[in-house]
């Protein structure tokens, strides 16, 4: 039999995370704090007007692009928030998740060879969907002397006359770094300079912390080229609804269009009609939850300068990403010995990136009674860690 | 600082001034100084605990009676209703807009004892013109929290 498989998908490794899941499912009676998703549920208004999708019937497919009226709430959201405007005939289009927009947004721009930049630590699409589209993912690492932002220097470091597009993956996962407007100044000009074109990936762009979040395709001349995508999912506690958008010039949208035609056809109708509700009437949803999260986000950070572990102040997202150099062991051992010995779970850093080695995502979508437990099983390990050392 | 000390403590009053005060971002005396000032300005009136008592084998009734009444010269209501929530028995009294005047929440261990209070002590008031008792069947939801569901993490431990 020949072989039936691709070489470039084979040669795709599976997620880090995916690894490390699979040892933690073993453990029946593990606690975590490695989860990366909202441990709210969906307001209730909003899980509503899905059920009332289905009473209606409203069981059929929409156009490929997504509901007009979930386009133009979409639009007016960008516009109201984040002061961007897109045609909602033409220019924003409805996907399965940021992750369906990461995917066709690479596949429309790439041509073999094309570079694609890849800040890391980062989630872990973005990697292969260069490749699955393929580009050359060239990583860009960065540090925590930057806070984990993305330095012009740093980005002048690696492009090349191939480099095509930059990924600007903030507020970020796994790391909680932001980038506020001047920092993205910086990029934006050498974005013109090189012409390059950016997939910036804002699905955490309502959990900041530290004011609002700033859109690079709000800079002068980036929305040209600027995919911006961003979702449900985070904002709204929607994970499992699968619903993202993408908003772009239209030369670009219209060709993401295609593929999402073709491959998915459109995001499922009654996610879709719950969303509309979100964006409508979400806003004291979304600030009620931004306020929570940034509660616990004090409370772990405290519990780690209280049990001496190093951690910058990540200022977005719902993730904090301690250094653990000072022990002496990878990020893989640490997670895993913390996950024997006192059965929680945390992300190794290496899952995001190589440069995440000495660091751990450490999540704190938890309620605070979880976070409590789960971080006093963490002082108790970093002490015992600590005497080792000692001894 | 306030609103927000007041959003945390009106879900969860048991919690300790460090971890109050780790969670605003702000110093435990400043903290503890404004929750005293509140008490003193009797914006926080008590630190109550929300009991289900359907889960205890404690036999407790609760009914809300909708009262109307005939507002005394120069009184106004707050005569009446004085009258009305010195009763031991009675839980909350409140004014209201529209078809009657007051509403009031009594508990009683059995249904006789609240029927008792209402014709023997409620109604036989001067001002009061009549009243209409409710018995409460169950508690679904009491000061913001659902009574009748179980919560569980449900999601996976570890995702991207």
């Amino acid at each position: 039999m020949r072989n039936p498989l691709s070489d470039t998908i084979v040669q795709i490794e599976p997620s880090g995370i995916r690894k490390f899941f699979d040892i933690v499912s073993e453990m029946k009676d593990a606690i975590s704090l490695g989860v990366g998703e909202p441990d709210f549920d969906t307001p209730w208004h909003i899980r509503e007007e899905g059920i009332y999708s289905l009473e209606k019937g409203r069981t059929f497919y929409t156009s490929n692009a997504g509901l007009k009226e979930l386009k133009q709430e979409i639009s007016r959201y960008l516009y109201r928030r984040f002061d961007v405007s897109y045609n909602p005939d033409s220019e924003i289009m409805v996907t399965v998740g940021g992750s369906e927009a990461i995917d066709i947004a690479m596949r429309a721009m790439l041509d073999p060879g094309d570079e694609v930049l890849i800040p890391q630590p980062s989630y872990v699409s973005y990697v292969p969907c260069a490749r699955l589209a393929g580009g050359v993912p060239v990583i860009i690492e960065l540090e925590e002397k930057d806070q984990f932002k993305l330095t012009a220097e740093k980005l002048r470091e690696k492009i090349t006359d191939r480099t095509k597009i930059l990924v600007l993956p903030f507020p970020n996962n796994p790391t909680g770094a932001i980038m506020d407007r001047e920092d993205l100044q910086a990029i934006a000009e050498i974005v013109l300079e090189k012409d390059l074109f950016v997939i910036s990936d804002e699905i955490y762009s309502e959990l900041t912390y530290s004011g609002t979040h700033v859109t690079i395709a709000s800079l002068p001349e980036m929305r040209d080229r600027t995919v911006l995508i961003n979702g449900f999912s985070k904002s709204y506690a929607m994970t499992g609804w699968r619903l993202g958008y993408a908003a772009a010039p239209h030369m670009i949208l219209e060709q993401m269009l295609k593929i999402h035609q073709y491959a998915i056809m459109c995001a499922p109708t009654t996610s879709q009609y719950a969303a509309v509700s979100a964006l409508r009437d979400g806003d004291k949803d979304v600030e009620y939850m931004r306020e929570s999260y940034n509660q616990r986000r004090r409370f772990v950070l405290n519990a780690f300068q209280e049990m001496g572990l190093d951690c910058f102040e990540p200022l977005g997202a719902f993730y904090t990403f301690p250094s653990i150099k000072r022990f002496g062991i990878t990020s893989d051992e640490f997670a895993n010995r913390f996950l024997r010995e006192e059965k929680v779970a945390v992300v190794p850093g290496t899952a995001f990136g190589a440069c995440g080695e000495g660091f751990l995502r450490v999540s704190y979508a938890y309620s605070l009674k979880d976070l409590k437990e789960a971080l006093g099983r963490m002082a108790r390990f970093v002490g015992r860690l600590d005497q080792e050392k000692q001894g | 600082m306030r609103e927000k000390i007041l959003a945390v403590i009106e879900k969860n009053s048991r919690i300790d001034i460090h971890d109050l005060a780790v969670l605003l971002g702000e110093s435990e005396a400043a903290v503890a100084n404004e929750i005293a000032e509140m008490e003193k300005e009797h914006v926080i009136c008590g630190y109550h605990t929300l009991i289900n008592w359907d889960n205890t084998s404690e036999e407790k009734v609760t009914a809300l009676i909708e009262v109307k009444v005939t507002p005394q010269r120069g009184m106004g209501f707050d005569k009446i209703a004085e009258r009305i929530y010195q009763y031991s028995e009675v839980n909350a009294v409140y004014l209201m807009s529209g078809a009657f005047d007051f509403t009031v929440f009594i508990e009683g261990r059995t249904m006789r004892e609240v029927a008792q209070f209402v014709s023997e002590k409620l109604s036989p008031l001067d001002s009061v013109l009549s009243t209409a008792t409710h018995f409460v069947l169950k508690k679904y939801k009491d000061h913001g929290t659902i009574l009748v569901q179980e919560s569980s993490d449900e999601r996976m431990l570890i995702t991207p």
